[in-house]
């Protein structure tokens, strides 16, 4: 073959390429267009859902809104002080229970479970399966043994408490594992070298070097903990309380509570103060949601 | 340290030595912490436990009332009327359950993977900073949240304003598709981890062979990942199987067995939360149903999460 020849096979390969090409480039277009589209209208769901009860909201707030109680007669009135405290509380007593029992499962699934024996095998599997039950089903765990049955505690504080932890236990175990699991072996190893026994090592090594991760899942759990409703509904929380709840024995309310009763109003005086009570449980989530973002870029361990 | 015991067993019988370690304050400490980690984490066996035995004998109480047959296939959901208008078929809310959810389904899943693929293989690493916390935040609203959306927006607004369908206040329509926007970031990030996983060298070899970034994405990346994806969809559906006051608030409280969407819907954990919310005498069948639908939507996501663990144990590819 002749330079020549080379040549013009290569133009030949040239003018053909770019026809196939041609197609191709269209349907590439078409797809980036459809995966825009897709996050585009993910992003204008949640500017939407934001604008709505932020814009229906807006009016009601005010610190008078926040330190009243609720009232059913007059809407100018109806505050959510005995929903912003039960809320505070739950989410108190939640916490109480969940970090404990959360981390110390963890540590141990870690640590030191060996994961060939059967039991073991039951909690790691159980636990994910719980992580996929309903929040309406804990619901029903609470009603059937705590509220009444064989703890029979009636629809108190305390109930709602227990049914949030053992609803959001799966979620701080599974991050608190993740945490654990990437302090390197190298460390438990040198620990464990110098003379430390095991819990030696995972107190003094490998938790203070997992406690941001393991604090950032805790605060996500809680954050998912006080925005739940259909668990307190089932367990029987209290709507538009006109008293804060006054020890774990109490009646008790909660933002998603008190919204939801909102919702339901006919009149669309008390809807708006959903939007309100709305604004104000957003405005928590975001304070503690921005509280685990510093605590990740502060805390977090580079191995 | 605790020294081995060197309890030379007559040294006359072949000089056993016995070298079991005698437990030292220390050991017995360490015991006791063991044990202590091994019963917090029997806590959530418990809970499992907990959950089938509420759930379990009281639908047996349930059932002793109400034949099977009648409750499982009966189309007539009304336990709130008496005697003979009181029905007990659970099919409605079952039904609606699974309608509702398909609604969710047909809009969280061309989105989410989409919103999946585009993050892990279009998007520029400034663009996903951005994009991911958004998904986290869409994620993170509270369902009750959405609800109020869709009751005061998207059905008034939208779907009658903009589209004009005529929706009842309370309708499947609204709650569906909210309920769809609620469970695209749980598919998008469960989708996008996996296909993330997919390691760069079989990228790197059909980009090799020629294969354009369409290909590979859809082709290559896609298919590998598949074990993760179908795992995502299903995670989603349970999510969308077990929502509540989304349904409550939006999809209205009637057990409807019809297709029209734009009617007022009950699903299986909707009715849960309204019938236990009414102070019921425990034991009254009022309070029995209760326990025999959430039973009901216990198996059923239950049957879902374990589908889905076991297909990304099962058929999860390990990349070197």
């Amino acid at each position: 073959m002749t330079g020549a020849q080379i040549a013009a096979a290569a133009r030949r390969q040239t003018t053909v390429i770019p026809r196939r090409r041609r197609g191709e480039a269209a349907s590439a277009w078409g797809f980036a267009g459809l995966m825009y589209g897709a996050v585009g209208l993910a992003f204008l769901g949640l500017a939407a859902i934001i604008w709505d009860f932020a814009g229906d909201g807006a009016s009601v707030l005010s610190w008078d809104f926040v330190t009243s109680f609720p009232s059913r007669v007059i809407p100018e009135n109806a505050g959510i002080e005995s929903a912003v405290v039960g809320t505070i509380y739950l989410m108190l007593i939640c916490a109480a229970l969940v970090v404990p029992i959360g981390v110390m499962t963890a540590v141990y699934l870690e640590e030191y479970a060996d994961g060939t024996r059967w039991y073991n095998r039951v909690i790691e599997v159980n636990i994910q399966n719980l992580a996929g039950v309903p929040s309406v089903v804990y619901g029903i765990l609470g009603l059937a043994f705590i509220v009444r049955g064989p703890l029979s505690m009636g629809p108190v504080l305390l109930a709602g408490g227990i049914t949030l932890a053992l609803l959001v236990l799966p979620v701080v175990v599974i991050v608190a594992r993740e945490a654990i699991r990437a302090v390197p072996p190298s460390i438990r190893e040198a620990s464990l070298a110098l003379g430390a026994t095991q819990w030696q090592t995972i107190w003094k090594q490998v938790l203070p070097g997992s406690v941001a991760g393991i604090a950032t899942g805790v605060i996500l759990a809680l954050s998912r903990a006080i925005g739940e409703t259909a668990p307190l509904l089932v367990v029987g929380a209290g709507v538009s309380l006109r008293f804060n709840p006054d020890g774990l024995d109490s009646s008790f309310t909660a933002l998603p509570i008190q919204i939801f009763a909102w919702t339901q109003d006919p009149n669309q005086e008390f809807v708006a103060r959903a939007a309100g009570a709305i604004c104000v449980l957003m405005i928590i989530l975001l304070l503690m949601n921005s509280v685990a973002i510093w605590l990740r870029n502060r805390y977090e361990q580079k191995w | 340290m605790a020294e081995p015991r060197l309890a030379a067993a007559s040294g006359a019988q072949g000089g056993r030595v016995d070298l079991t370690r005698t437990p030292t304050r220390r050991s017995r400490f360490e015991a006791g912490v063991r044990a202590a980690l091994m019963a917090a984490a029997a806590v959530s066996v418990l809970t499992t436990l907990l959950i089938v035995g509420s759930l379990v004998f009281e639908t047996i109480d349930f059932l002793g009332e109400v034949p099977i047959g009648d409750y499982l296939f009966g189309t007539k959901w009304t336990p709130q009327f008496a005697g003979d208008q009181q029905s007990f078929g659970v099919l409605p809310l079952i039904w609606g359950t699974v309608y509702l959810s398909l609604i969710a389904l047909v809009v969280a899943i061309p989105l989410g993977l989409l919103s999946a693929i585009y993050l892990s293989e279009y998007a520029p690493s400034r663009v996903r900073k951005v994009v991911k916390p958004v998904l986290e935040v869409l994620a993170g609203v509270p369902t009750i949240v959405f609800g109020y959306f869709a009751l005061t927006f998207f059905s008034p607004e939208v779907l009658n304003g903009v589209f004009g369908l005529g929706v009842g206040v309370f309708n499947g329509l609204g709650a569906g598709l909210i309920m769809g926007l609620l469970v695209l970031p749980t598919i998008a990030s469960v989708a996008e981890d996996a296909m993330s996983a997919v390691p760069a060298s079989l990228r790197e070899g059909a980009f090799g062979l020629g294969a354009s970034k369409l290909q590979v994405s859809l082709r290559i990346v896609f298919p590998a990942a598949l074990s993760g994806i179908v795992a995502a969809l299903i995670l989603g559906a349970s999510r969308a199987i077990g929502e509540t006051v989304l349904v409550l608030v939006a999809g209205g409280q009637t057990p409807n067995l019809g297709l029209d969407p734009t009617e007022s819907f009950q699903t299986m954990a909707a009715f849960i939360a309204a019938q236990a919310r009414g102070d019921i005498p425990a034991g009254s069948i009022e309070y029995l149903t209760i326990f025999a639908v959430g039973f009901t939507l216990f198996v059923l996501t239950l049957l879902l999460n374990l589908v889905s663990i076991r297909l990304v144990r099962k058929y999860r590819q390990v990349y070197e």
